[in-house]
């Protein structure tokens, strides 16, 4: 966040960095595209052969008005839905694949004496479980017409993801708010809770930190009703107006699209690449697995990671989520959704 | 003598000057723009925002009318009870444990000198430290939860700095009427002391006022509807959290402020009152508590100033997205510097500004009143 600031003081004094990571997508896009700060990179796309390299939903989600304006560097899940193997065939349920499923499975776990078969953790997490039952409400294609502005949020379906939304919290611990994300995974490493919804980070959280072997210590599904759709969400490099080393700044570009680049980097982060051309062998069998659904799968991007949403509304949503937390009123939460979304200029 | 022709007052000028200018800009000028900047529209369209020469539209008072009446600024409504409450109690905790810290000290127990340095010691420390340690202490499963564990008790279970719980409700529609109530309540008791003292007009315009105000309460206040739609509003009960931190560090300083008062009433005055038969208690109530009115009016306003801007220490403790502890400051920052609605942002900050001033300037003004009588 503070990172984020010294950009915007940066930018607007007059002396911008020759490149910055930022959330790819309308994180970029809705801040500095809209503002005229970046420069097109179709050229550079053309040159390097990229447009075949990366998949194309991924390059839709880059584009705005014609061009390209940053480059992926890794890709992570938001749609994931974790769990511990050797609890679940203890207490004898399945990962559930609808959201019907999950709270089923969910009284069924309450009934052997589980308070919260949900682990869910701090604010962000929240909204960050929104986005995966909202996609697994709406599916894809609606998904994506929300942020295109062809489907209101203050739509009946839409109101309808607040209501599953109500009910999947019933199945969280109370205490939410004061964990951080790695306490609520930790919560169904231990055994304690069943399931939770994160980002594909956690499975380098559960690897590297706690030493678990994926498909073993710990496993996972797309979140109920998400199978065959990735919400993705990327950390991406663009390229700003007016800079002094632009050269040195395309070369690093080059880099970071580039096959050995993407390669080298990720096994590391615990991301996959964007390239659908990667070395497989490099990575680890979560990710060897995420690759797989990269390639195959929709592609959807992510509200809470900056991919679809421009900072106006993501910086807003926590107070939707508020004010449905507050009176549990989808109506109300859905309506100031639409509000925000109507300031934010989505759809427009 | 002219003004012109005394040397000293050349000196005197021309050495303020550079102070001068720089407040000049970089107070009043970022205060007068931060102003006018609340009442455009600037952020409202994202391409606008942050592009090099913003085409900002002025449209007057609209940010401030949705910031108390729009649909989706909920937040920033419950973050201005949030202040308040928190205020009032945040002082009152303050000034009660300071007071009772003073006066165990002012009887000179032993080992003073010590016990004066550890209840000071929380004030050299900067809110970041103290908010940061106590998060710590009051995590959902961390050491005040677990303090009755000590003693055999279950752990305790109250979420310090999450909880969703609120009292004190009431609906953000009938603030008018309360507000209405609230002044017409010192009016009449602005009525009732001028009366006393003779003051027979004084005391007639304002139990008019007061009257005029209460019947304006009861007949068309009551239909005032600033929201189409019921909003409740209360004490968070997460506050007491962030209340304990800032008590516990803020309460050192009114200690120091009380003991020096304390120690500034003369012996003979107590021994006066006691060869006069006033019990201990009656010396306090009658001799001591008056005499530290003034500081007990300082020690407000310096608490007050500080927990209307609070910021570093709930950012600390809480960060800036948990809801249940927000104050506006805060709002402020992620409405401007993260949202990118810096007109909005601007406007939240002009009304903590106004909140302030309610305070300091009456303060400000008597205190240079009283100086020039000197």
């Amino acid at each position: 966040m503070n990172a984020r600031a010294v950009l915007k003081t940066r930018m607007l004094g007059g002396d911008p960095p020759d490149s910055f990571q930022v959330h790819a997508g309308q994180e970029l896009i809705g801040t500095w595209v809209v503002a005229d700060r970046m420069e097109d990179l179709t050229g550079l796309y053309k040159s390097e052969g990229w447009l075949t390299k990366f998949p194309k939903g991924l390059i839709d989600l880059l584009s705005y008005k014609g061009g390209i304006w940053s480059v992926p560097v890794n890709i992570h899940r938001s749609n994931v839905l974790w769990y511990n193997p050797a609890k679940l065939r203890e207490w004898g349920v399945t990962p559930p694949k609808t959201w019907d499923e999950f709270l089923a499975t969910c009284a069924t776990l309450k009934g052997k004496g589980i308070e919260a078969p949900l682990a869910l953790g701090e604010n962000w997490t929240q909204n960050h479980l929104w986005e995966s039952v909202a996609l697994g409400v709406l599916g894809a294609d609606d998904w994506s017409a929300l942020w295109t502005g062809k489907l209101k949020f203050n739509d009946p379906k839409a109101v309808k993801v607040w209501d599953t939304f109500g009910k999947v919290l019933d199945c969280a611990n109370k205490d939410a708010a004061g964990l951080s994300w790695q306490q609520a995974t930790d919560r169904v490493v231990q055994g304690q809770s069943a399931f939770n919804i994160m980002g594909d980070w956690a499975a380098g959280y559960m690897t590297t930190t706690l030493k678990l072997k994926p498909g073993e210590g710990f496993g996972w599904a797309p979140s109920p009703g998400t199978a065959g759709t990735f919400m993705m969400l990327s950390d991406s490099f663009g390229l700003p107006k007016g800079i002094k080393n632009r050269t040195e700044a395309l070369n690093w570009l080059k880099v970071l699209g580039s096959r050995e680049g993407q390669d080298a980097f990720n096994p590391l982060k615990g991301s996959i690449a964007a390239r659908t051309d990667s070395d497989l062998s490099k990575y680890n069998a979560y990710l060897q697995s995420a690759a797989k659904d990269w390639k195959s799968n929709k592609i959807v991007g992510s509200l809470v990671h900056g991919a679809v949403a421009p900072e106006s509304f993501g910086g807003q949503f926590g107070t939707v989520m508020e004010i449905y937390l507050n009176g549990k009123n989808s109506k109300a939460a859905a309506n100031a959704a639409q509000a925000i979304a109507n300031q934010a200029g989505i759809g427009r | 003598m002219k003004w012109t022709k005394n040397a000293d007052n050349w000196v005197a000028a021309l050495v303020m000057l550079p102070s001068v200018i720089l407040i000049a800009i970089f107070v009043y000028y970022f205060i007068a723009k931060t102003g006018y900047t609340s009442l455009t529209d600037w952020g409202k369209d994202p391409s606008q925002a942050l592009s090099a020469h913003p085409k900002i539209k002025f449209i007057g008072f609209e940010n401030y009318k949705d910031l108390f009446t729009g649909l989706i600024n909920g937040r920033f409504r419950q973050d201005l009870v949030s202040t308040f409450f928190f205020t009032l109690f945040f002082i009152a905790g303050c000034l009660s444990v300071g007071l009772g810290l003073a006066m165990f000290l002012d009887r000179s127990p032993k080992g003073e000198g010590l016990f004066r340095t550890i209840f000071l010691f929380p004030m050299s420390l900067s809110f970041i430290v103290t908010g940061t340690i106590w998060r710590w202490m009051l995590q959902p499963q961390g050491g005040v939860n677990q303090l009755p564990s000590l003693v055999g008790l279950p752990p305790g279970k109250f979420g310090w700095l999450t909880s969703r719980e609120q009292v004190f409700q009431f609906d953000w529609n009938s603030l008018p009427l309360f507000t209405a109530l609230v002044v017409a309540m010192v009016l009449l008791w602005v009525a009732f002391s001028a009366f006393r003292n003779g003051f027979r007009r004084r005391a007639l315009t304002a139990l008019a006022s007061a009257g005029l105000l209460i019947a304006w309460a009861f007949t068309l206040g009551s239909s005032v509807q600033l929201l189409p739609f019921e909003e409740k509003h209360g004490f968070n009960l997460a506050f007491i959290g962030i209340l304990i931190a800032a008590i516990w560090q803020m309460s050192g300083y009114t200690m120091a402020l009380y003991l020096a008062g304390l120690r500034g009433i003369p012996e003979e005055l107590r021994e006066a009152a006691r060869a006069d038969g006033a019990s201990e208690f009656q010396l306090y109530q009658r001799i001591i508590f008056p005499l530290l009115a003034p500081i007990t009016l300082s020690a407000m306003i310096i608490l007050g100033h500080i927990s209307l801007k609070i910021f570093d220490l709930i950012f600390a403790m809480a960060g800036a997205d948990n809801a249940p502890t927000d104050v506006p400051a805060l709002l402020l920052y992620v409405t401007a510097f993260r949202s990118n609605q810096l007109a909005t942002g601007a406007a939240i900050g002009t009304i903590l500004l106004i909140l302030v001033a309610f305070i300091i300037v009456p303060y400000l003004r008597s205190q240079l009143r009283s100086e020039v009588r000197r």
